[in-house]
């Protein structure tokens, strides 16, 4: 099983901290993974995103030119990266802030309005969250109370408040339906 | 400890650190700021120095002058950071002084861009300064063996008194892949006799010069160096031979390259097209010797690289042209993938037919 996942969207969504933490899960359960980010002359506001393989074999390149999985956050990254999915292949989408739905049926789609829920939540910043919740119950990447206390585990004790902001967002888009 | 998630340039950092390494002096470029940036943020808790010298030529001559007095000390830059720093690495040399310095290449000449290469391929193992000199030239191709091939570098660079170039690439410098520092290993620092440093009048003054005026004088001393080198030559060589012994077809690559014609070669090899890697993982001493061997029941070697051609002229040399030595490539950034290498493999082993 090779899963090759690229997740797109704005500097400052979270999309490279919701990478590694499907990476850094996957090396707890004995994948092999890597991630890599764009790098470039990145700006505040523009795109970015970050390339995560999850494998239990060698892995031989980190670029991915196909994604097998794509999570993308805003229009840019879902019209860059949907035609390139591989055929059989899985898009998550935020809702709120792409309108568009793919012109193909070889791929499954899920969309959520994920800013919305983590507006509505009063957490703003965790719309990563709330698309991993998603994320996670739409695949079987990892089992669901693995990566829920995974994440929220990873949060130090002093920062309690986080920890219970974090289950509620990720509980927000586990249990939504589209 | 358990295995981190860890960058490429973060994991040589950290196993510098490790090996005792105590002095980085660099100056930043991407794509290895983050070394820089690391080294800033540890250093200090070691109770070492991560100094950001006004330029690339400072900062080797800072490595110069730390080595001089006995201390480990590594620089690291990207392409052109690493052409400017090439008179200081002469000196270096002509000092036989060691030191680590790490390469993660981006895609030239000139400026560039900031995207993967192996371009630096002739610079590294023909001629990172003036002169008659080599360096020692590792090539990892995993995050984990980027940070062994660090903690090697120390030891290499201080039983030769030569220094080290670690040659990496912007994928394997920014890519992050599980670590475990723990099963590193260490080749704890010799004593320096030779080093510079204050003494209190108690023995004989220690003198460390590149300038030799007397052609006879200078002769000695390269003679004397290039003992050493036949000495690496012997003793140094390294490589990964993956299905090369009884292979048709065998490629010839490294660093992030090698692992993308592993997979092709897994691939050729349930299509029926016997393959086989051979990655070298010192470019500098070059796997002549198995590759010569090699080329007596080979059909044929492909070299892979991320530039026009530059390492296939060593395999060519390496094997005599006993065999056809092919060569493929992409630069300027772009990267190949492995059915593009199975789709050489492919065209070869057709012509062979």
């Amino acid at each position: 099983m090779t899963n090759k996942i690229i997740l797109a969207g704005f500097g400052g969504q979270g999309i490279l901290f919701l990478g590694k933490k499907l990476a850094s899960a996957g090396m707890e359960k004995d994948l092999n993974v890597t991630w890599l980010p764009s790098y470039g002359p990145e700006q505040r506001g523009g795109t970015c995103n970050c390339s995560v393989i999850l494998s239990d074999t060698d892995i031989s390149s980190p670029i991915i030119s196909n994604p097998d999985t794509l999570v993308a956050f805003n229009i840019q990254s879902y019209e860059k990266f949907m035609p390139k999915i591989n055929a059989g292949g899985v898009l998550f989408a935020d809702s709120t802030l792409i309108d568009k739905r793919p012109e193909r049926d070889d791929i499954k789609a899920y969309f959520i309005p994920a800013t919305q829920i983590a507006n509505d939540l009063g957490t703003p910043k965790l719309v990563n969250v709330v698309m991993l919740g998603y994320l996670i119950k739409n695949t079987d990447f990892f089992d669901k109370d693995y990566i829920r206390s995974y994440l929220t585990d990873s949060l130090p004790a002093s920062k309690a408040s986080l920890r219970e902001a974090n289950g509620k967002a990720f509980d927000a888009g586990y249990g939504y339906n589209e | 400890m358990a295995k981190v998630l860890i960058k490429g340039n973060e994991a040589v950092a950290e196993a510098a650190i490790r090996s005792g390494c105590r002095y980085y002096f660099g100056y930043p470029i991407t794509p290895q700021t983050e070394i820089a940036e690391y080294m800033a943020k540890k250093m200090p808790t070691v109770g070492g120095l991560c100094l950001q010298a006004e330029s690339e030529v400072a900062a080797i001559n800072m490595v110069y002058g730390a080595s001089a007095s006995g201390v480990r000390v590594m620089t690291s830059s990207s392409s052109p950071g690493i052409s400017l720093k090439s008179e200081g690495v002469s000196y270096i040399v002509g000092c036989d002084l060691p030191c680590v310095i790490l390469n993660v290449q981006r895609g030239g000449p000139g400026l560039g861009g900031i995207q993967p290469s192996q371009s630096d391929y002739y610079q590294a193992t023909k001629a990172l300064g003036h002169g008659d000199m080599q360096l020692f030239v590792l090539a990892p191709s995993s995050v984990q063996e980027m940070a062994q091939l660090t903690a090697d570098a120390f030891g290499i660079a201080d039983k030769y008194r030569m220094p080290v170039l670690l040659l990496a690439d912007g994928a394997l410098g920014q890519m992050m892949e599980p670590v475990d520092f723990d099963a590193l290993k260490f080749t704890p620092e010799p004593e320096k006799p030779w080093a510079v440093n204050g003494h209190g009048g108690k023995r004989k003054k220690n003198i460390i010069t590149s300038l030799f005026l007397k052609p006879e004088e200078l002769e000695a001393n390269v003679l004397e160096r290039d003992k050493k080198y036949k000495e690496v030559d012997a003793n140094e060589v390294r490589y990964e031979n993956y299905l090369c012994d009884d292979a048709d077809i065998i490629i010839v690559s490294f660093g992030i390259t090698a692992r993308i014609s592993k997979a092709a070669v897994n691939e050729a090899r349930k299509q029926g097209v016997k393959a086989g890697l051979l990655r070298p993982i010192t470019l500098s001493p070059f796997p002549s010797e198995i590759l010569n061997k090699l080329a007596d029941n080979a059909s044929a070697f492909l070299s892979v690289e991320l530039n026009m051609g530059q390492m296939v002229n060593d395999v060519k040399l390496a094997t005599e042209c006993k065999k056809p030595v092919y060569f493929y490539g992409r630069t300027g950034g772009s990267l190949m993938s492995s059915d593009d290498v199975l789709d050489e493999i492919k065209k070869i082993s057709g012509g062979l037919k």
